[in-house]
């Protein structure tokens, strides 16, 4: 009985050392906080080979867009340690930087290789810079993004619906390159009746809570000339926000509201026009390319019957900037596998099959590969927009700054408050206010 | 007085173990007191007092709870005076005014209404009472969601039902992105849901006037009419206007429902103060102002409150 007692034992003590090492590996875990979208599924099934690969498992926080900036910048400012990593919204990187809440990555780039130079550079201004244009990086560029537009190809190629396009308005029905096209087609489409049902001619953001509103005004801002700053005087706007060109891009943007949206999109972001696409309700849908591999494989709107262009021209071309960088958060407890997270997502192959499952990557390996326009329909589109984007102002009082933004927009383009004027005079000083408080006007 | 004669604290003093027994024999009546109360008094401290005692502080301050490392700067009264010449805030005071008064009127002279008419106790009446509670047992968060479908102009049913009775197309009219509809919308929603509530302390008030003065009043051969004037309102007047101190108090703060009825949209036409508050502090992050803001806030409800109970309790005594 003796002896059977010490074999068991010994066994067992074997089983222990044997299994120790992988249970061990199993056991550690880390926390990945983003949004609740199509991407963030992707970076559950990728994240799947970085467990294999290491043996840490994988968590996920995703909050809804709505409240995404709310739950997390909550999160951040209380020191909170729910997210080892995060994908944060690319207007945060400076207070995130400035008080203390991502790693700097600097040193750990240089150790391990990893090179800013290897990424797009609009991407590692927008997502790792702070201050911006400095080489002090807080964020690895993880998914990159830009305001697009979809439009329904299987409308625009109906020999009846470009016959009359074409004897309406004189030229060919295709997707525009100009906002001025834009608007013409939007109001071809508008009320129109197809397969039996009404339809409108584009869907813009209106939201008010959020961002909404001016991730979408913002397009067409910079299209006609609506700068945020001197570029010889930072933080001089006067002239700048408010300019001539700047209030026409406005009054542009209201008189697209007015004449081609669909009835009651008045506090409307991207869910919502994903649903007016998707319901076959809009011709055109402005919208952030994070969403186009989902809509091509849509069984009613998807395939042949989708097609991409990047955000159209007018006196300039340019548009909004979305997508995010990678962080690791100070007040981790798991710091080193957040990292070895970084160092392993940084890798080309890692990028190519994020790329391959739905995520935006900004490595060049992927997208300067000479086939890389030709994998996806709106490939191309995502190459043209990447090259033209802009952002919001990304200081830490952004937060402040983009709600005035919201406000004076959204009283001017949906409650149709006072002029494009009034409302980008207010908007430049409550900016000054801002800025004045923060010490740096 | 309990079986065999013995009362509850005779019980309870005979369950007691001897030990513990022995022990609390030491302590005064007031000890005794102080000791069971003491943990409620902790808690409210911990839960209300301090947080309130901390507001007041940082109303003083330049504090932002997003910038934890910044200098704090004691600013005197800056904020209150920032807060008292914001014309954002006046705009949102505006509105919640606005908001306030319809809303009370509405639910004070409909729950009335309703009161009197289930007072009458016609057949299912029991029913009917029970139906019209169910708004009120909905959570703001349900009510909010489910009205901003119900608002649609496509596809909502008020639009549907408002063209049926009047011809106007549905989809002409948006009740949430119009600057003169939005107001309304949100004072409709909020009356559907509160109504029940004012209805149920009108109900109880009506209940509690004894039968015996109608019928000194029939044998008086007082009309319907001044039976009403001279009796059911005077002797239903101090619920009523309990009523009005609820909903009064409540929708100075309403939050919920608006913010996801119409996020205070369009523009900033339904932006009520607590909508104006909570951007403040928890969007742009101003916590300091906004401490001033939440202070102005609760002294308005505060003294406006307990000015209404003086008044009310006059009511009573007369």
């Amino acid at each position: 009985m003796e002896k059977l007692l010490a074999r068991v034992s010994a066994l067992a003590v074997a089983a222990v050392l044997a299994f120790a090492p992988s249970a061990q590996a199993q056991s550690k875990q880390l926390t990945l906080c983003w949004a609740a979208w199509d991407p963030a599924n992707a970076l559950v099934e990728l994240s799947k080979d970085f467990t294999a690969k290491t043996g840490i498992g994988m968590k996920f926080e995703f909050v809804p867009w709505t409240s995404f900036a709310d739950r997390f910048l909550n999160e951040l400012n209380s020191k909170g340690k729910l997210c080892d990593l995060l994908i944060g919204d690319s207007q945060w990187i400076g207070g995130a930087a400035e008080n203390g809440h991502y790693v700097k990555l600097n040193e750990f780039f240089d150790k391990n290789g990893i090179k800013m130079s290897d990424f797009m550079p609009a991407t590692v201004l927008g997502y790792s810079e702070w201050p911006k244009g400095t080489p002090n990086y807080w964020a690895l560029p993880a998914m990159g993004d830009a305001v697009g537009w979809t439009y329904r190809k299987d409308w625009f190629e109906r020999p009846e619906i470009k016959a009359e396009f074409k004897k309406k308005t004189g030229h060919e029905l295709a997707p525009p390159k100009t906002y001025d096209q834009l608007k013409e087609i939007a109001q071809f489409f508008q009320g129109r009746t197809i397969d039996g049902k009404k339809v409108y001619g584009a869907y813009i953001y209106t939201e008010r809570g959020s961002e909404g509103i001016t991730m979408g005004v913002t397009n067409v801002l910079y299209d006609w000339g609506f700068e945020y700053e001197d570029p010889k005087h930072p933080y001089k706007m006067r002239g700048f926000v408010n300019s001539p060109d700047a209030v026409k891009g406005l009054e542009f943007y209201k008189s697209l509201y007015d004449c081609c949206t669909a009835p009651g999109m008045t506090n409307a972001y991207m869910q919502e026009g994903l649903d007016a696409f998707k319901s076959g309700q809009v011709a055109m849908q402005m919208n952030f390319f994070a969403f186009w591999p989902g809509l091509y494989k849509d069984p009613n709107v998807g395939g042949d019957k989708i097609g991409f262009f990047a955000n159209p021209a007018e006196k300039k071309h340019f548009t909004q900037l979305g997508g995010q960088g990678i962080s690791v958060v100070s007040y981790s407890p798991n710091r080193d596998g957040a990292l070895q997270y970084i160092k392993w997502f940084a890798t080309p192959e890692v990028q190519k099959r994020w790329w391959a499952l739905g995520g935006y990557s900004c490595h060049k390996a992927v997208l300067n590969d000479p086939g890389f326009p030709k994998s996806a329909p709106f490939a191309q589109g995502f190459l043209t927009s990447m090259g033209i984007v802009k952002d919001f102002w990304a200081e830490p009082s952004y937060a402040q700054l983009l709600l005035a933004m919201q406000k004076r927009v959204h009283d001017y383009v949906v409650a149709g408050k006072g002029t494009a004027q009034e409302a980008l005079d207010a908007l430049v000083s409550d900016w000054e206010k801002v800025f004045k408080d923060d010490g740096k006007m | 007085m309990s079986e065999h004669g013995l009362s509850i604290m005779e019980h309870v003093a005979r369950a007691t173990p001897e030990a513990v027994a022995r022990r609390v024999r030491g302590l005064s009546d007031r000890a005794i007191q102080w000791l069971f109360i003491s943990p409620t008094i902790l808690l409210l401290l911990a839960i209300n007092i301090f947080p309130l005692v901390w507001t007041i502080r940082l109303s003083f301050t330049n504090y932002r709870a997003n910038r934890p490392n910044a200098r704090l700067l004691e600013i005197g009264i800056a904020n209150y005076v920032s807060v008292l010449t914001d014309p954002d805030v006046w705009a949102a005071m505006q509105s919640t005014a606005h908001f306030l008064f319809w809303t009370i009127f509405l639910q004070t002279s409909i729950g009335f209404g309703l009161a009197w008419l289930v007072d009458r106790r016609f057949r299912g009446h029991g029913f009917w009472t029970t139906v019209i509670l169910i708004p009120m047992m909905l959570s703001p968060a349900v009510v909010g969601n489910f009205w901003t479908f119900l608002y649609q102009p496509q596809i909502g049913l008020w639009n549907y039902a408002l063209q049926f009775l009047t011809g106007i197309p549905a989809s002409s009219f948006s009740m949430i992105g119009s600057v003169k509809l939005a107001p309304w919308s949100i004072i409709i929603v909020d009356t559907w849901m509160w109504t029940p509530y004012v209805m149920l302390i009108c109900l109880a008030g009506l209940r509690s006037i004894p039968d015996y003065i109608y019928e000194a009043a029939e044998v008086d051969r007082a009309s319907k009419w001044r039976q009403f004037w001279t009796i059911t309102l005077p002797m239903a007047l101090p619920f009523i206007m309990l009523a009005v101190l609820f909903r009064g108090i409540e929708n100075f703060k309403m939050f919920d429902m608006v913010n996801l009825l119409t996020n205070g949209g369009p523009g900033s036409t339904t932006e009520l103060a607590s909508i104006t508050l909570k951007r403040e502090a928890f969007e742009k992050w101003r916590t300091g102002y906004s401490s001033a803001f939440a202070i102005i806030l609760f002294v308005t409800v505060f003294g406006l409150a307990n000015i209404y109970v003086k008044v009310l309790n006059r009511v009573k005594n007369r």
